[in-house]
């Protein structure tokens, strides 16, 4: 199997993000629609050419319909598929299905959400599952220091390994001007936090942030008529095998393994021909198993894989090179943020962290704990 | 087949029901022999000719944390029951456990209702 007839039908023509960070006085949708405007109007086109939406959010039951009635839209097409973190990936290729086949001119994908100033805690709409409540889990974090004790009782997997991946994360964030952390932060900082739950501490977890991110996607001759330069998709895959951590096959190799090859298959694209890897870190030991599932390194290798800078700025993979959802911004959902970060490194507007000649990025989101994995492949005028 | 099972209940519920009985049982399907745990009405092979088991009760660690609050902490693990099927449990009477280590299921009555938990077998037991 090998269908590519989905390849470079559509590109991202708009691409915007609003209260990264803190956004103190402002609801979800508030955020939401402030980078939904800004998408659009990078786009060069108004609110009311927006014919398709698809969004996903933690504190929307209707995700499309509450946003379709706050930005004044009558969309012809509309999805609200939530499968986490990872929804927006899957976006991107159900708003593809759909420019191509016309069910739409004008695709909306986005996000909002004030988790952060709202409480400062992970909104989840999450129900808990029956058989897991008795044992008082913390999820997420209960479920990742779960899969990270498997990980390194198998392949000797080291909390100085974990660390690094926090280290490479900081490294970028501090090129970032948008990203949340900044500053200095050495090892024993990281391997000395508070742990939270083994051998997890609050180093190794993700940010509480605000933030909205929005794209806008037009069927790929039409791009060209726009202002913006395009940044085509090339190819998607989802896998996804579990919702509860307990019915994970194996805590050690995620659905990532079938996604990957996937959206690779579709986009044409192998491993070393990738200048941007964006993959989904809510808590450290996520970097290392999807460099391992996505086929960067062996299976057990991550770890050793990431030591050394190699990931960092300078190193030789450049990975999450916002800052990440550990140093950067983490909402809840951080799929769209991934977005956001190939589409302004494949534009060329990325600043001081800016990769030179970036043409073919990887996004890969997951969802849940580990359970839901949606990889998406993005990239420049030069690979079409 | 048990009368519990003619109940007009789904497994969830038939599944507590034994336990506030003193029994851990799990499904098992007749036709394929594969076991299954957490109860539902479908095994993941597709059947649906689910009957129940007495568990052994046995099984090994196979990931474990512990979730550390101010106040307290209590372990969290996924044990592999010999049957082949996992299960979130915890350890009540350890901080934490060797990934590997053998253990072995007890019903025990907690505010909120029974738990399957396990205890570590010691070297030489059982």
């Amino acid at each position: 199997m090998s269908d590519r007839s989905l390849r470079g039908k559509s590109a991202i023509v708009g691409m915007a993000t609003a209260g990264v960070g803190e956004a103190p006085g402002f609801s979800a949708m508030e955020l939401l629609g402030q980078a939904a405007a800004a998408a659009v109007a990078n786009a060069g086109l108004k609110m009311q050419d927006i014919d398709g939406v698809f969004a996903a959010t933690s504190s929307h039951a209707f995700p499309t319909m509450s946003v379709v009635e706050y930005l004044g839209l009558r969309p012809r097409f509309f999805d609200g598929t939530n499968v986490g973190g990872s929804s927006f990936e899957m976006h991107l290729l159900q708003a593809t299905l759909a420019l191509e086949a016309g069910l739409c001119d004008a695709a909306l994908v986005c996000y909002g959400s004030n988790q952060r100033t709202a409480g400062g805690r992970l909104v989840s709409m999450s129900e808990p599952q029956w058989h897991e409540t008795p044992y008082k889990p913390r999820h997420p974090i209960t479920a990742y220091a779960l899969a990270t004790s498997r990980h390194m009782a198998q392949y000797g997997t080291t909390r100085e390994q974990l660390a690094d991946v926090a280290l490479a994360a900081r490294g970028w964030a501090n090129l970032n001007p948008e990203a949340f952390a900044r500053g200095p932060l050495t090892k024993d900082e990281v391997l000395s936090a508070r742990m939270i739950s083994d051998p997890l501490t609050k180093a190794d977890c993700c940010l509480v942030t605000d933030g909205a991110a929005a794209c806008v996607l037009v069927r790929a001759d039409r791009a060209k008529d726009l202002p913006g330069k395009p940044v085509y998709f090339l190819g998607a895959g989802g896998a996804n095998y579990h919702r509860s951590i307990v019915a994970m096959p194996d805590l050690t190799t995620t659905a990532a393994a079938d996604s990957g090859p996937r959206a690779m298959q579709m986009a044409g694209v192998s491993q070393s021909d990738l200048d941007l890897v964006m993959v989904y870190d809510a808590f450290t030991i996520n970097t290392i198993l999807f460099l391992e599932d996505l086929g960067f390194c062996p299976k057990g290798e991550g770890g050793r894989f990431v030591e050394d800078g190699r990931i960092a700025p300078g190193g030789e993979l450049a990975v999450n090179t916002n800052g990440g959802g550990l140093s950067c911004v983490h909402p809840g959902m951080y799929g769209l943020f991934l977005i956001a970060e190939a589409v302004a490194q494949i534009r060329g507007e990325a600043g001081e962290r800016q990769i030179e000649d970036c043409n073919l990025a990887l996004c890969h989101g997951n969802g849940g704990t580990l359970s839901s994995q949606c990889t998406a492949i993005l990239g420049s005028e030069a690979v079409i | 087949m048990t009368d519990m099972e003619r109940q007009e209940a789904g497994p969830q519920a038939i599944y507590e029901a034994y336990l506030a009985q003193g029994r851990f049982m799990i499904q098992r399907a007749e036709s394929t022999g594969e076991y299954v745990f957490w109860p539902r009405v479908v095994a993941p092979s597709g059947a649906t000719d689910l009957h129940w088991v007495e568990a052994k009760g046995t099984g090994t660690i196979y990931a474990i944390t512990v979730n550390r609050a101010r106040d307290r902490s209590w372990n969290v693990a996924l044990v592999q029951l010999d049957e082949g099927v996992r299960m979130m449990s915890t350890l009540p009477e350890e901080e934490t456990g060797e990934i590997g280590a053998r253990v072995k299921a007890r019903i025990e009555t907690t505010e909120e209702g029974p738990r399957v938990v396990f205890d570590l077998v010691k070297e030489g037991a059982a």
